[in-house]
């Protein structure tokens, strides 16, 4: 059946309200997108790493997830979520679990790109049945806006500030959804949210019902992190594909296909100009920056057109 | 019916776990416990259990691994030694502040700085405030014994707190020992069916675990879970007297060891034990009132029992295979001190540092401390508190 974004916002949430994620915070907007592609009469264990995430939405004695849900640390969620699984398939051996339970994890981009890598790629690795979600905000958003590996070159972050020698952070982002291609897993995604979501939900529709390992980076905007005023997070989202920064794509059993060209694609500086944390990109002396920037976006945007090709 | 078998400790220990069939192992390799994974996964390999193996990439991982399974609703295991349970530090108080009936088995070696693969306790015994239940063995027999009884102990309601299983790296890990085994249908009937009432995996009725944990609520649940602790020692003496019903072998907290009128005694743990009752036997020949504590249960700490067992003694001697660095001590020591306090007329004590880093033990060295112990007795001097032994000297 087609999508129909009416359809499912019909369907009871599986991410409720009431939790304390800030107004305009794109990790919230990824787990209910992502909740949503669970079909309603499956099961889901959610694991969730420490972080913004997980502190906002399971604050005892209150959850906002109607499914299990399962966080003990920083670094470990796919290897948690990996004994979830592995308990699985042990207790539908013995006939002690007889429903079909689908294993779903939260992590953000420090949890996952960087103190959570390890523990990731061997989950990955191992190949259990599972979906890994990074809402990717870019930075340690929950500590207070240090720079991550995910911190794209120039951003300002709390631990590689703006001053008066050394202009924010110095490295490019690092390709992890790449990464996790190389693992030879059967799904890869990279998504944001756009126009009706039907890019995400169906991402996450394969994610989730794609047996084996599966992997989907989200493009999750932080107002706080990022800042830019609340309202402007589609536009940011839409401008983060448009420029090709955020390429929507994904790679089934190692076929890259794009499943979004922009008509027009539109300068990177449009994108950064609505975030706090390039405003020093645009001053007077610093133009080389944009230029910088778009000269890597215009590389990574053409490599990945050849792998889609 | 029961049967030999020679079996190194290590052996035991999976043999163990066979019997029961866990439903999920976290395993990793680390000298000198990787043994324990390795027939373990053989026996995966040959469809004796229907254990899930997952088999990780750090013991971070394997630990993880636990907390996931054992939240799910499995009985989780996972093995490791020195710095991979150090790796595992944090999850270790995620594992017992979540209430989860994990058994870990530790063949304890020193821990890295500088590197050494050698026996001594400073791994397990730096995770000894962790909120685990520690159960520590002499010899072969023990740690299968302590093996089986682990699973009950830790799944009993009002306990429901995770276990580590020890045993002296190489000297009790790897040396081959006959040992009385059970059959697998005893160990299955003793361990029983796990039915926990509160599960991930339960269709029926979701479970939310880990929460971020306010102020308002945190100290509440530190506090049950210290009650928790101080009821393990009920179950722990439970277990064991159903143990002693089907094997005939009797467990405490700890054996005492020619006690009945000693007035010199060590206090240790481990295999050091056989080492010292070979001492005290020679000793005893002599006429020496000489007796020793081997403690089995080091978490929950028998401070009182321990205290009533020393109570007759004159001098005693608390030996740690480990080295605190509380310039006053060590942890054994610290414990067994502190539970002398409240008796009327307390011995003396002293702290012996001894065995770091597979540094071995003689039945001379003990009996030179129990010389030490007498003088102590005699003078009433306890001289230096705080000392090493078997170091070798400039």
């Amino acid at each position: 059946m087609a999508y129909q974004f009416k359809k499912e916002l019909e369907k009871p949430e599986r991410f409720v309200g009431g939790h304390r994620l800030c107004a305009g915070c794109g990790a919230g907007i990824t787990c209910r997108a992502v909740m949503r592609a669970l079909e309603p009469e499956d099961k889901a264990v959610i694991t969730n790493a420490t972080g913004c995430l997980e502190v906002s939405t399971f604050m005892y004695p209150y959850t906002s997830w109607t499914e299990s849900y399962v966080h003990s640390a920083f670094e470990n969620a796919a290897a948690t979520c990996s004994g979830v699984e592995a308990c699985y398939k042990a207790l539908r051996k013995t006939g002690k679990v007889k429903d079909n339970f689908k294993f779903i994890t939260f992590g953000g981009d420090g949890g996952t790109y960087d103190i959570g890598f390890q523990s990731l790629s061997g989950a990955m690795e191992r190949g259990h049945d599972m979906v890994y979600v990074c809402y990717d905000n870019e930075a340690y958003m929950n500590t207070g806006i240090q720079r991550s590996s995910s911190t794209p070159r120039f951003a300002d972050a709390t631990t590689a500030p703006v001053g008066k020698e050394i202009k924010g952070k110095q490295q490019d982002k690092k390709d992890l959804t790449a990464i996790m291609v190389a693992h030879g897993i059967p799904y890869v995604a990279q998504s944001t949210f756009i126009g009706n979501f039907k890019d995400l939900h169906e991402k996450a529709k394969k994610a989730i019902y794609t047996e084996g390992p599966c992997f989907l980076n989200v493009l999750s905007p932080c107002p706080r992190g990022w800042q830019y005023d609340t309202a402007l997070l589609p536009k940011i989202c839409q401008l983060a594909v448009d420029t090709c920064l955020w390429p929507l794509y994904e790679v089934v059993n190692g076929e890259w296909r794009l499943t979004y060209e922009p008509k027009k694609k539109m300068p990177i500086e449009d994108y950064m100009r609505l975030q706090g944390r390039f405003k020093h990109c645009f001053q007077k002396g610093n133009e080389w920056m944009l230029e910088s920037a778009q000269q890597y976006v215009d590389e990574k945007w053409e490599q990945l057109l050849e792998k889609c090709r | 019916m029961a049967h030999l078998d020679r079996l190194s400790g290590n052996e035991a220990v999976a043999v163990a776990m066979r019997q029961i069939d866990p439903d999920v192992m976290g395993a990793f390799p680390i000298t000198p416990s990787t043994e324990i994974p390795q027939y373990f996964a053989q026996y995966v390999a040959d469809g004796k259990v229907h254990t899930e193996l997952v088999t990780v990439e750090s013991e971070h991982s394997s630990m993880s691994v636990c907390i996931g399974a054992a939240a799910a609703g499995g009985r989780a295991v996972s093995a490791t030694s020195s710095a991979g349970l150090a790796l595992m530090y944090e999850l270790l108080y995620v594992a017992a502040s979540s209430r989860l009936p994990i058994v870990l088995a530790v063949s304890t070696r020193a821990l890295t700085g500088p590197i050494n693969i050698n026996n001594d306790h400073s791994d397990a015994m730096g995770a000894r405030d962790s909120g685990w239940i520690q159960i520590y063995a002499e010899n072969n027999q023990e740690v299968y014994d302590n093996y089986v009884q682990a699973f009950p102990i830790a799944e009993t309601a009002g306990v429901r707190l995770p276990v580590m299983i020890c045993m002296d790296g190489f000297i009790t890990s790897h040396a081959v020992e006959n040992i009385e085994m059970l059959e697998d249908q005893q160990v299955k009937d003793f361990v029983g069916e796990y039915n926990p009432e509160h599960f991930l995996l339960n269709s029926k009725q979701p479970l939310a675990v880990g929460p971020y944990d306010v102020t308002n609520y945190y100290m509440e649940h530190k506090k049950q879970e210290a009650e928790a602790m101080k009821d393990a020692k009920q179950a722990i003496l439970d277990v064991a007297k159903r143990f002693e019903e089907m094997s005939g072998r009797k467990y405490g907290f700890f054996e005492e060891y020619r006690m009945e009128d000693a007035e010199e005694a060590l206090v240790l743990i481990g295999s050091t034990a056989g080492t010292a009752k070979a001492a005290v036997d020679e000793l005893r020949a002599q006429g020496r009132k000489v007796g020793l504590v081997k403690v089995r249960v080091f978490r929950p700490f028998p401070a009182k029992e321990l205290a009533q067992a020393l109570s007759r003694c004159k001098a005693v001697a608390v030996m740690d295979k480990c080295e605190g660095f509380s310039a006053c001590g060590g942890p054994l020591f610290a414990e067994t001190r502190s539970a002398l306090y409240d008796l009327e007329n307390r011995p003396k004590a002293i702290s012996i540092v001894y065995g770091l880093g597979g540094r071995d033990v003689s039945t001379t060295d003990i009996k030179k401390l129990y010389d030490r112990l007498e003088n102590i007795a005699e003078t009433g001097e306890t001289g230096e508190i705080y000392t090493h032994m078997g170091v070798r000297e400039a």
